[in-house]
């Protein structure tokens, strides 16, 4: 299946997870959010949250800025 | 002498907020932000993979420096809503400087998104901090809908122009009940002094320092400013006169 991951159309084992995708894009271990679909996932639901077909995922962290 | 800047009850001795945008490198960053004396100092979400790590939260923690997410880039409430809702989520903070800017040339706030954005974080429990236009009558909305500040811009972001309609910031500080911060515009010390004399209980800023040829003696020179105009402003300047006034007794 496929997923937008931070703007970028990617193929995903069917199951993949919150967790999983956040490992795939090499995040930090602190300091890192996810929206699936527009929403914020807690990071406490990252591991039993499943990116369905079509999913638009996005990782965030914090940067220098403002 | 203790003159806290109290926001949302939480105390700061430093009067000056700083950004961490512009900085040549980290190394360079921490000089300017340790010569600048903060306590807060705003950051920016961005994708893992655009941005690449900064270290920026590592050097703050280091710092003892809190952390103050923005909404930088946003162009609509739900961007902006979503876009705090996530730093809250990354950075375990829901204090957010509140950005929701109208178009790349000027950078000036869009009012009509930021009010929307504003009321919707305060009712989702967010201490809003938002950059606002130099408007005394969206300053005042502002308050209204429940922010913690208003940060009204001397001139547009980066432009070092100063500030543009000081009676305007007057007018806004003279009937706020919450911290004034004068937001985006500084170019140089006498920015900062003059925002302060104006009323305003804080500065935030960030290119000013981070590009000014010498950042750690810039960031000494913004301290010492915000420093200097609060004191006037608290010392009480005296009025303007249009004839001379002999300041030695008379022969």
């Amino acid at each position: 299946m496929r997923a937008q991951v931070n703007g970028t159309s990617r193929d995903l084992a069917e199951g993949t997870s919150v967790a999983a995708v956040v490992t795939l894009v090499g995040a930090p271990a602190k300091g890192v959010a996810v929206a699936l679909d527009g929403a914020v996932v807690p990071r406490a639901l990252w591991e039993k949250t499943i990116v369905p077909d079509g999913g638009v995922v996005e990782v965030l962290t914090a940067v220098q800025g403002g | 002498m203790d003159d806290p800047l109290i926001i949302a009850g939480r105390e700061f001795r430093s009067r000056l907020i700083t950004g961490t945008g512009g900085a040549a490198n980290l190394s360079v960053l921490e000089r300017a932000l340790v010569a600048s004396g903060t306590e807060l100092t705003t950051v920016a979400m961005r994708r893992v993979d655009a941005a690449g790590q900064t270290g920026v939260l590592e050097l703050l923690r280091r710092l003892g420096i809190e952390v103050l997410p923005n909404t930088a880039g946003c162009r609509t409430s739900a961007e902006a809503v979503l876009t705090a809702q996530l730093a809250r989520e990354a950075l375990e903070t829901n204090w957010v400087k509140l950005e929701v800017v109208h178009d790349e040339e000027t950078l000036l706030p869009d009012p009509v998104e930021l009010l929307d954005a504003a009321e919707r974080l305060v009712l989702d429990g967010f201490v809003v901090l938002p950059y606002t236009n130099d408007d005394p009558v969206l300053a005042r909305k502002l308050e209204d809908v429940g922010c913690a500040t208003v940060m009204p811009l001397g001139s547009p972001i980066g432009t070092g122009l100063g500030i543009r309609n000081p009676h305007n910031i007057e007018l806004i500080t003279s009937r706020a009940s919450v911290p004034v911060v004068l937001d985006a515009g500084i170019g140089t010390a006498s920015d900062a002094a003059l925002a302060m004399e104006l009323g305003c209980s804080a500065v935030l800023l960030a290119t000013a320092v981070t590009r000014a040829q010498d950042p750690e003696r810039m960031g000494a020179a913004m301290r010492c400013a915000v420093e200097g105009g609060r004191l006037a402003h608290l010392a009480g300047r005296i009025p303007r006169r249009f004839w001379a006034q002999a300041s030695s007794p008379g022969l």
